[in-house]
């Protein structure tokens, strides 16, 4: 047996029990290791489950910065006995097991083909506190000192990072260096030389920061300007309130009282009933959910649509239908955000690749919903959203302004112009609105989500409603434009093949990217931003003899979007489907294109899945 | 059709309130509904309630649901902002709005189908957040829109006008309102303007959430022999507790009645509630109290009008959550958005 060696590039993985308090710890690794200047992507594996069932918590540690899930573990930390025998038996030959070896194993229990560290945690923990909560607390943060050992990671970057989250409660703090300390003394005596996996300090993180897309969301809101936020829980997108919340609280709390107004509603449908109304009374106003939740809103979502009302919706896609896997990852409610309602309805949506475009785009979000006067939702999923990814600064322009669209002031009302609430005033199918309140005897009229002509005076004719659809149509077009466009990433040699992927994929993409260029196979891609698709979707699509669609969900529904919208023959839209509730890796991808393009399979890692 | 709206010609007459609007400026489109439905006359209520509040009629949002009741809103307010949202839901859609802009008067119209069936859920939610509004429910025991099918109002025992009696028991919103914490509770009939303009009043001037159920008889399917919400039913089995008169803050306060006789409720707006009793031992303050009488008498097959209670020192959904003075619409980047300084300090935190 060769034991595994590499530098900077490995996968960790941390087998835990819910609610042990392992998660601090984890983070604290992933976290050590950028401050050396090495990339890594974490990844939270969770149950449904408050306390006692398992989780894990992936990294991947990659200098050359592939932030995707790579699959397959190199080193694994096993604190966890219910889940020992698949945890252990998913090892390579080669690879490590760091465990806890305060009671002996059943015989026959562990392979010979890897190897095998064992730190006594809970006997030092035993030994060293008296009080039950630190004995288990504290066993976190000393395999922690054990893995700095063990891998190289910089003492002095841990006792940084220590120091800052526990800043101002010095007691806590010595008590965790302590802990990391007697992980780190046991390990210098007993592995002195560490194992073949290691990290070398570099600077390949430069300015990115590492964040929650979740957080970002949030973030985006408070400098978007949204005041309103309704919400009911729903994993996993309950932490985009719950940090808006946190955030107003910072940056919304005046003497005078809170620039902002949360409710935690009784259901999504209220939720979206709130958003909704104050949207109509001139609110930047947002929900966050997920699939179930849309299905429950979208009697709203058609009103918001016909009544053209702005409303955001952030939805943290997880896997459905019904409960589905609610804390596992997918791309699969782009068709019921869609079409979401009845009746002839579509809607926008934007799809983040990470926090950073989280960020931006729920802002943008706000911007679009206000100038569209429609429903827009922010497609994101638990991948980006309740992961901690690096990504490049949030950026903001003290320039920039608050688009609030097409509103007529008191003055422009007095002043005689003319109002029509659905008539198409400037041919970009955007009609002028008013708030409620603005003018004693201009402005006026009444909202409803019947048919209505121009003048949004109640109608049941049918020219009049046509109108109205084919005014909505010209809209649609008008939002093509506005909303993030496409970025294309040509190949380095000219390609007859292209790829089309968007949201979370992204990491993944490129990586396969790469790997298959390597391997001489070039391909053209596109990472789609939103929806209404531009023409240079089409004109993409038209310029290559066959497009990969690659997404993460088992019906192809980006494809379905482009099929439909486009009407391009579905032959040349080859479906690349991800769908196991895992995030999508660079393997997946690669093998799928390969097979496709007939080619011999390449590799974008060194293979070390058993 | 019944027709609120006369032709527009300002008669001499009209006169003007304190504000500048005669009558007819609170008026909406011409109604389209039944000959003789009880919703008109709540419309034509509504109308003089604002008329004699000096609302200026742009201030004032009405929102609704989906029916016959919900709406009345475009044959009302003709210059107030309207919302005919959906099913059931206009509690959220008053709520979102009203958190959007607190500097309005809110007037939220529904169906007991609206409220009791499909939008039960948010009629609690929005009583125990005591969003400010005022929220009318034209009771009539049955679903006018959709013809007649009756409601979960309509009384356990009461006939259709097809012969069917209903089976199952009928939800009292009023007793649900009160034991919700409704800060301001009544009962209306749309048979009784006098009784119910004022109660309207006070329900528009109080802060904090006011719901009213108004018995309003479907006099298309609704009005028979055997129903208890009909014309003739109401009008023998009325038991008012009291008679309101809102006198406004700036009128000056003169007692004109024996001590006893009537109680005076400030408003936080300083106009007061005046409370002939007609039942002298009814305190509409006291809201247990006021549970068990309402419990009592409608088990004696009375329907229990007036004003039920009222709490003087309401607070409200705003006030709840902390919300600045300034409406929440009227906020721009400069109050809401931290900027770039502020944002380099948190990606500084985030490496
Ligand atoms: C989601 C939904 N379900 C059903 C309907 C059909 N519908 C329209 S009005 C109504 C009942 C209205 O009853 P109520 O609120 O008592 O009003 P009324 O007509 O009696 O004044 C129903 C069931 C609808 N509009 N929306
Ligand atoms: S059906 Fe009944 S509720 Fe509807 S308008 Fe006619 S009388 Fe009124
Ligand atoms: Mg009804």
């Amino acid at each position: 047996m060769t034991p595994i060696a590499a530098v900077n590039d490995f996968v960790v993985k941390f087998a835990n029990v819910n609610g042990s308090g392992s998660a601090s710890a984890n983070e604290l690794f992933a976290r050590a290791i950028l401050r050396m200047g090495v990339p890594v992507s974490p990844r939270n594996i969770f149950p449904s489950n408050i306390q006692g069932l398992p989780t894990w918590y992936e990294v991947r540690v990659s200098e050359a910065g592939w932030l995707g899930r790579r699959g397959g573990v190199d080193l694994l930390v096993q604190m966890n006995p219910q889940t020992w025998d698949a945890d252990v038996a998913e090892l390579p030959a080669g690879g490590y097991l760091l465990y806890d070896s305060s009671r002996p194993l059943p015989p026959g229990r562990l392979r010979d083909d890897i190897v095998v560290l064992g730190v006594p945690l809970t006997r030092i923990c035993a030994e060293h506190y008296q009080d039950p909560r630190q004995r288990q607390l504290f066993k976190n943060i000393m395999y922690l000192g054990v893995l700095s050992v063990l891998l190289g990671i910089d003492r002095e970057a841990i006792v940084r990072l220590v120091g800052e989250q526990y800043r101002g409660k010095e007691k806590l703090l010595e008590a965790n260096l302590g802990a990391l300390d007697l992980g780190r003394a046991h390990a210098l005596a007993h592995f002195p030389d560490g194992i073949g996996l290691q990290v070398r300090a570099a600077d390949a993180v430069g300015e990115r920061i590492f964040m929650e897309g979740n957080a970002a969301v949030a973030l985006g809101m408070v400098y978007g300007g949204a005041t309103v936020c309704a919400w009911y829980p729903i994993t996993p997108s309950s932490s985009v309130a719950e940090a808006f919340q946190k955030y107003c609280q910072k940056f919304r709390a005046g003497e005078d009282g809170n620039r902002h107004a949360i409710i935690q509603a009784e259901d999504e449908i209220a939720s979206i009933g709130m958003v909704v109304g104050a949207g109509w009374n001139g609110a930047r106003a947002f929900t966050a959910t997920s699939g179930p939740g849309v299905s429950l809103m979208t009697e709203f979502i058609g009103l918001a649509y016909m009544a053209e009302i702005p409303a955001t919706i952030v939805n943290v896609q997880r896997g459905g239908p019904s409960t589905g896997m609610p804390t596992r990852t997918q791309q699969a409610d782009l068709l019921s955000c869609a079409y979401a309602s009845h009746g002839d309805t579509r809607h926008v949506m934007l799809f983040p690749e990470d926090p950073t475009e989280c960020f931006a785009f729920a802002a943008d979000a706000l911007d679009l919903a206000d100038r569209l006067q429609t429903p827009v939702f922010l497609m994101t999923d638990l991948d980006i959203g309740m992961n901690q990814r690096l990504c490049a600064p949030l950026a903001w322009d003290d320039a920039r302004r608050y688009d609030r669209g097409k509103v007529l002031s008191a003055e422009q009302l007095e002043d005689g112009r003319e109002f029509g609430r659905y008539l198409d005033a400037d041919g970009d199918g955007i009609p002028w609105r008013t708030w409620p309140g603005t003018h004693p005897t201009r402005g006026a009229f009444f909202t409803r989500g019947t048919t209505k002509d121009p003048w949004a005076r109640y109608s049941e004719r049918g020219p009049d409603y046509v109108y109205n659809i084919e005014r909505l149509r010209r809209k649609w077009r008008t939002a093509a434009g506005l909303v993030p466009a496409p970025v294309p990433a040509a190949a380095a040699q000219g390609a007859r093949a292209g790829v089309i992927h968007y949201g979370s994929t992204s990491p993944a993409m490129a990586e396969a990217l790469a790997a298959l260029a390597a391997a001489g196979l070039h391909l053209d891609a596109l990472r789609l931003r939103a929806f209404p698709f531009p023409q240079s979707v089409l004109e993409f699509i038209e310029g290559h003899e066959r497009v990969f669609v690659v997404e993460q969900n088992a019906d192809g529904q980006m494809r379905m979007l482009l099929v439909n919208e486009f009407g391009v023959d579905p032959a040349r839209l080859v479906p690349v489907l991800h769908y196991d509730g895992t995030p999508i890796t660079a393997r997946f991808i690669v093998d799928a294109i390969t097979a496709v393009l007939g080619a011999s399979p390449v590799r974008p890692q060194p293979e070390r899945v058993t | 059709m019944t027709w609120i709206a006369k032709p527009r010609l300002h008669h001499p007459s009209l006169s003007r309130n304190a504000v500048g609007y005669t009558r007819r400026d609170y008026e909406g489109k011409v109604s389209t509904l039944c000959a003789g439905c009880g919703h008109d006359s709540i419309s034509a209520a509504i109308i003089q309630a604002c008329w004699e509040l000096d609302i200026e009629p742009h201030r004032v949002a009405k929102l609704s649901g989906i029916g016959c009741s919900s709406k009345t809103p475009d044959y009302f307010l003709g210059n107030s902002h309207g919302f005919n949202t959906v099913h059931g839901r206009m509690p959220s859609v008053l709520t979102g709005a009203n958190l959007a802009n607190r500097g309005l008067t809110y007037l939220g119209v529904s169906g007991d189908g609206d409220s009791a069936s499909i939008g039960m859920g948010q009629f609690v939610h929005a009583i125990r957040r005591g969003v400010d509004m005022a929220y009318i429910v034209e009771n009539n025991g049955v679903y006018g829109l959709t013809k007649g099918q009756f409601s979960a109002t309509a009384d356990q025992g009461s006939v259709s006008k097809r012969g069917v009696a209903n089976s199952d028991a009928p939800i009292d919103l009023v007793g649900l309102a009160l034991q919700l914490g409704a800060t301001y509770v009544a009962r209306g009939f749309s048979g009784d303007k006098a009784q119910l303009v004022p109660l309207i009043k006070g329900a528009l001037g109080h802060r904090g959430v006011a719901i009213l159920d108004v018995i309003s008889p479907c006099v298309a399917f609704n009005n028979h022999a055997g129903s208890t919400k009909s014309y003739d039913y109401v009008r023998e089995h009325n038991d008012a507790v009291n008679r309101l008169d809102v006198i406004e803050g700036r009128a000056a306060i003169a007692v004109d009645y024996d001590p006893g006789e009537a109680i005076d409720v400030v408003q936080h707006d300083g106009s007061v509630l005046r409370l002939r009793k007609l039942d002298p031992d009814y305190d509409p303050t006291d809201r247990l109290a006021a549970m068990a009488y309402v419990n009592l008498h409608q088990a004696r097959g009375e329907v229990v009008t007036g004003l039920l209670h009222v709490d003087p020192a309401a607070t409200d959904l705003h006030g709840h959550l902390g919300t600045v003075a300034t409406p929440l619409n009227q906020l721009g980047a400069a109050e809401l958005c931290p900027g770039a300084a502020a944002l380099a300090k948190i990606n500084a935190a985030l490496r």
